[in-house]
């Protein structure tokens, strides 16, 4: 195969600037074993979830916030606005308008939200980075967020967290993380999803790991890989899409990567799987402690399925820019333990309250 | 048209991002915006977004919620001396109402601050959380 797989802008683009957000609400997977497994433990240690005035507009906003801070730019620089998610508040209403006006954005910016389960984050990254590389624009704001539900009981509830990133791309001489290049990977592979008008999501049990995740992101990692003529070796860090713990190492394993590369990047067992937000807090975590030079593979996966995958080179910028908004340890350290009983309240799943 | 709709419209600028305004007679800082400086009586219309930083000057704790703010309870009310001057009304989040004190600084985020119903739309605006992220600091 020749490099047609491979997506590189016209003009070289990066990170210029990051942020995130996590709700400080942790329900432990204990608790939610003892309610519904009378005892025991759930893939991750806790999950964060978000608390009774949240929602991915307000997970959102703090993210970009601290992205926009990160990237020394005025909002109104900001030409797209793109949110990638797959817990709207509004079924039909753009969530990235709120956020372009609390963020002193619009109006004169493309705004729209994203859909592609847990890699609709990953996507809009994609696209961020056409319109920048493109020329259209010097700057575009992606961002993952979500407040994931699972059914009350079932295997997701251990899981589905709350939580976003953002992400500032923008020309490379303002990056503190130039791309190096791009692959995406998509089939039509129904592993989960949600119909209209149902709370919660389906899934197809077993079928999500061989065929939907493993297939996706390994396709992806290794296409890019093979294209830039890359191994394991060559990258100092790398994240994959989260929804536990066993999942990444799984995959980073059949890869080549060792559990030192995976490690700053997998976020799963503090706060969970925050969906479209995941692979993107791992990055964001990865860029708070990496040196300038470091080389970083980035791969998401959403259900239905596909996968992004990107090659990130660290810039010395980095080191003026971190201490600029808070760190994802920050948010991970502002914790408040709560029961099953306050999250069922502070989720929405009491009837008739 | 739903009268909210307009009046929330209206407000979008001041409740999502604290945008007031500053007096280019006597500097004064205006929250919320009013056109005329209430410190000079000068006519004041330059849009300033003000930092989000200051500290509780005095707070209530709300058991019996109005209309609209039900779910929330309890939840905390408190008067924010902004670090320009100002002082707000707003809720205060991600705090137990026994952790509240005056003088306890805080910052701006933008929440959920009700919802006209289950057809009607979300209302977004600012409350303060206590100050230990820095996220507002720029």
């Amino acid at each position: 195969m020749s490099d047609y797989r491979l997506m590189r802008p016209q003009r070289d683009v990066g990170v210029s600037g990051y942020g995130s957000y996590i709700p400080m609400y942790r329900l432990p997977g204990a608790e939610i074993a003892r309610v519904w497994s009378g005892g025991g433990r759930g893939p991750v240690k806790e999950k964060a979830v978000a608390g009774l005035d949240e929602d991915t507009v307000t997970i959102a906003i703090e993210a970009a916030r601290n992205a926009v801070a990160r990237a020394e730019i005025e909002p109104g620089e900001l030409r797209a606005i793109w949110l990638g998610t797959e817990s709207p508040p509004y079924a039909v209403k753009p969530s990235s308008t709120i956020v372009a006006e609390a963020l002193g954005a619009a109006p004169y910016l493309l705004a729209a939200d994203f859909e592609f389960a847990c890699k609709a984050g990953t996507e809009a990254v994609q696209a961020a980075i056409g319109l920048v590389g493109s020329g259209m624009g010097d700057y575009a704001l992606a961002i993952g967020a979500d407040t994931a539900q699972g059914r009350p009981g079932d295997d997701l509830e251990y899981t589905a967290a709350s939580g976003g990133s953002a992400f500032v791309i923008g020309p490379a001489e303002n990056a503190v993380a130039t791309l190096i290049a791009s692959l995406s990977y998509a089939t039509d592979t129904p592993d989960f999803w949600r119909r209209g008008y149902q709370p919660y999501p389906s899934h197809s049990g077993r079928f999500t790991g061989e065929p939907a995740y493993f297939h996706h992101t390994l396709a992806a990692a290794s296409a890019l890989m093979e294209e830039l003529d890359m191994a394991a070796a060559d990258f100092d860090y790398a994240v994959f899409h989260q929804p536990n713990v066993k999942f990444p190492m799984r995959a980073a394993g059949r890869l080549g990567f060792t559990p030192e590369q995976v490690r700053d990047g997998l976020l799963s067992n503090e706060i969970g799987n925050t969906y479209a937000g995941a692979s993107l807090t791992g990055l964001s975590a990865i860029l708070d402690r990496a040196e300038p030079g470091a080389i970083i593979l980035l791969v998401s996966f959403g259900s239905g399925a596909g996968s992004d995958a990107f090659a990130w080179r660290v810039t010395e910028r980095i080191e003026s820019r971190r201490d600029k908004a808070p760190k994802v340890s920050d948010y991970i350290e502002r914790r408040t333990e709560i029961d099953y009983a306050s999250y069922a309240r502070y989720r929405g799943k009491l009837q008739g309250s | 048209m739903d009268p909210k709709v307009v009046n929330d419209w209206r407000l979008r600028g001041q409740r999502y991002r604290l945008e007031g305004e500053v007096c280019d007679h006597c500097g004064e800082s205006i929250f919320p915006p009013r056109d005329i400086c209430p410190e000079c009586k000068e006519p004041a219309k330059t849009p300033h977004t003000l930092s989000g930083r200051g500290e509780v000057y005095t707070f209530s704790t709300i058991y019996s919620a109005p209309e609209g703010f039900e779910a929330y309870t309890p939840y905390t009310v408190a008067l924010i001396k902004l670090e320009e001057g100002p002082i707000v009304t707003a809720q205060l989040t991600d705090v137990a109402p026994t952790d509240v004190a005056i003088g306890m600084p805080v910052e701006m985020v933008t929440r959920r601050l009700r919802t006209h119903g289950d057809e009607g739309t979300i209302v977004y605006g600012y409350k303060f959380r206590p100050l230990h992220l820095g996220q507002a600091a720029d």
